[in-house]
């Protein structure tokens, strides 16, 4: 494996500035507009939420934020994730290079996106007057979590992306069906409890919650709460190895 | 005498029939009927041939022999269904040249990726950089995109890519007849070097002359069977009379 690394870490470099070049396509707005769509994003919900459907609880931004902040990182990795193979079908076709490799840099664009972000939003918990503890380090937990799930459900996409072309509209979909139930901008402290536990079900509202237990109430999850964002990710990313380890002679077929 | 490759009763095959591009829901109706079918189509079948230190060999066939698959199958990119390859040493490949380049990208930003593509070292491809632009002569479109280049001057920087490398094992599908007369000749005396240095080189091509000034052994194909392997003038001379015999 490090030895594997060694040997590809040059070609790594490389995908990864070249996926990072044509993102921005070498412009200084290019880059600044990826941190500010969130942004406008924020402000629109924040307003729709706060003046028209009068959700008065307190930091509401921040608990707005949390969830917005994962959502989007979440949607931007496995979107783009999605076309890893297919768009490197020309060199793969060609050359005999480990095909997890282009997913692998696409995703690093995607974090580093989300770093940029991240950073905003603890600008905004200060802001917010919300006391910055020792326990914000646990958020490293969540966030770790969060890349190999995406990392795992970018394999399985673009691996189901080259067999099936018309995953992209269903994904689509998928996105906006996960995003209503994410609780992203709504509590669900009203439900009755069953609903409350359906809603752990769902990888992505898990680490919200995450997020929110550390920064809005100050507490640290269980950890029956962490052995859960653990097994989701985990359990997704071996299926993603798994799919690339037995198809990785078919996708030739299908590109 | 060293082998440097071998190749075993290899048979490669390709997966064909309607299954491409139908999307999911209509798989899953076809499943349901039982209608779907994958039919595999057999593009080499049983080939073997071995290299030693030094041998060029070329491979010769009509359109649809099979040659490129053979070679996609050589450097890894495929995997045969019966047989096995032994590969002893490195690989350098220039299949189809300008694909897999990067149109919006510039010729560094291009000649450092496809030089860690065939996995030269980062050290490496920095020394290396500034021999590939005087050998393909681009110093002075270094920072174009590449889309900009013509076709001749892609396939020039392809070439010098990757004969920059000394590969035990050099792959080359019609290479040599691109780019134009001055650097045809160039690239030539470059292959001839490489050869000359101890790799073993396979070369696809549809230029007799060609096989027979540089080859000094030639596989020839014909609709996935191996027709014939050994010394290049009697197989050349056997090519010549099987496609007069077609053709009249």
């Amino acid at each position: 494996m490090l030895l594997k690394w060694k040997q590809y870490k040059f070609l790594f470099k490389e995908l990864v500035k070249r996926d990072f070049t044509k993102k921005y396509k070498r412009t200084i707005l290019g880059m600044a507009w990826s941190i500010v769509a969130p942004l406008i994003n924020l402000l629109v919900m924040w307003m729709v939420f706060n003046n028209f459907f009068g959700a008065n609880m307190d930091h509401y931004v921040i608990y707005l934020f949390a969830g917005q902040l994962i959502f989007s990182y979440f949607c931007d990795a496995t979107t783009l994730g999605m076309n890893a193979l297919v768009n490197n079908a020309g060199i793969f076709t060609k050359i005999n290079v480990p095909k997890y490799l282009f997913l692998f840099s696409q995703n690093v664009s995607s974090l580093i996106n989300f770093v940029l972000t991240l950073l905003i939003f603890f600008a905004f918990v200060v802001l917010d007057n919300i006391p910055f503890t020792w326990k914000f380090i646990f958020l490293v937990y969540p966030v770790v979590c969060l890349i190999i799930f995406n990392l795992g459900l970018g394999l399985i996409l673009s691996a189901l992306f080259v067999f099936f072309r018309d995953m992209q509209y269903l994904w689509g979909i998928m996105t906006q069906l996960i995003m209503w139930m994410s609780a992203i901008f709504y509590t669900i402290d009203s439900f009755s409890y069953t609903v409350r536990c359906a809603f752990l079900l769902n990888p992505l509202y898990v680490y919200i919650r995450y997020f929110r237990k550390i920064v809005l109430d100050g507490e640290i999850p269980t950890l029956q709460f962490h052995l859960l964002a653990a097994a989701f990710a985990l359990a997704v990313f071996g299926l993603g190895a798994y799919m690339y380890k037995k198809y990785n002679h078919e996708f030739l077929y299908y590109v | 005498m060293e082998t440097i490759l071998k190749v075993e009763h290899v048979s490669i095959s390709y997966k064909i029939g309607d299954f491409k591009d139908i999307g999911l829901k209509e798989w899953t109706m076809r499943h349901l009927k039982g209608q779907y079918h994958v039919e595999t189509f057999m593009a080499v079948n049983d080939v073997s041939f071995e290299l030693y230190k030094g041998d060029m060999l070329g491979i010769i066939g009509t359109n649809g022999a099979g040659k490129s698959t053979l070679l996609k199958a050589v450097i890894g990119v495929m995997e045969p269904r019966a047989g096995r390859i032994i590969r002893n040493g490195s690989i350098a490949a220039l299949l189809e040249l300008a694909s897999g380049f990067d149109g919006d990208l510039t010729v560094k930003e291009n000649a450092y990726l496809r030089g860690a593509m065939l996995g030269y070292t980062e050290e490496f491809m920095d020394a290396a950089y500034e021999k590939i632009l005087d050998f393909s002569g681009l110093r002075q479109f270094e920072n174009r995109p590449f889309k900009q280049l013509s076709t001749g001057m892609q396939s020039r920087l392809a070439f010098s890519i990757a004969s920059m490398v000394q590969p035990e094992i050099l792959i080359l599908d019609e290479v040599l007849s691109v780019g134009d007369g001055a650097f045809q000749e160039k690239s030539a005396a470059k292959m001839r070097e490489i050869i000359e240095n101890g790799a073993a080189t396979v070369l696809v091509s549809h230029s007799l002359d060609q096989i027979r000034e540089l080859c000094n052994r030639v596989l020839w194909l014909n609709h996935g069977k191996q027709m014939a392997f050994g010394e290049t003038e009697t197989i050349c001379n056997q090519y010549e009379e099987f496609l007069n015999g077609k053709i009249f």
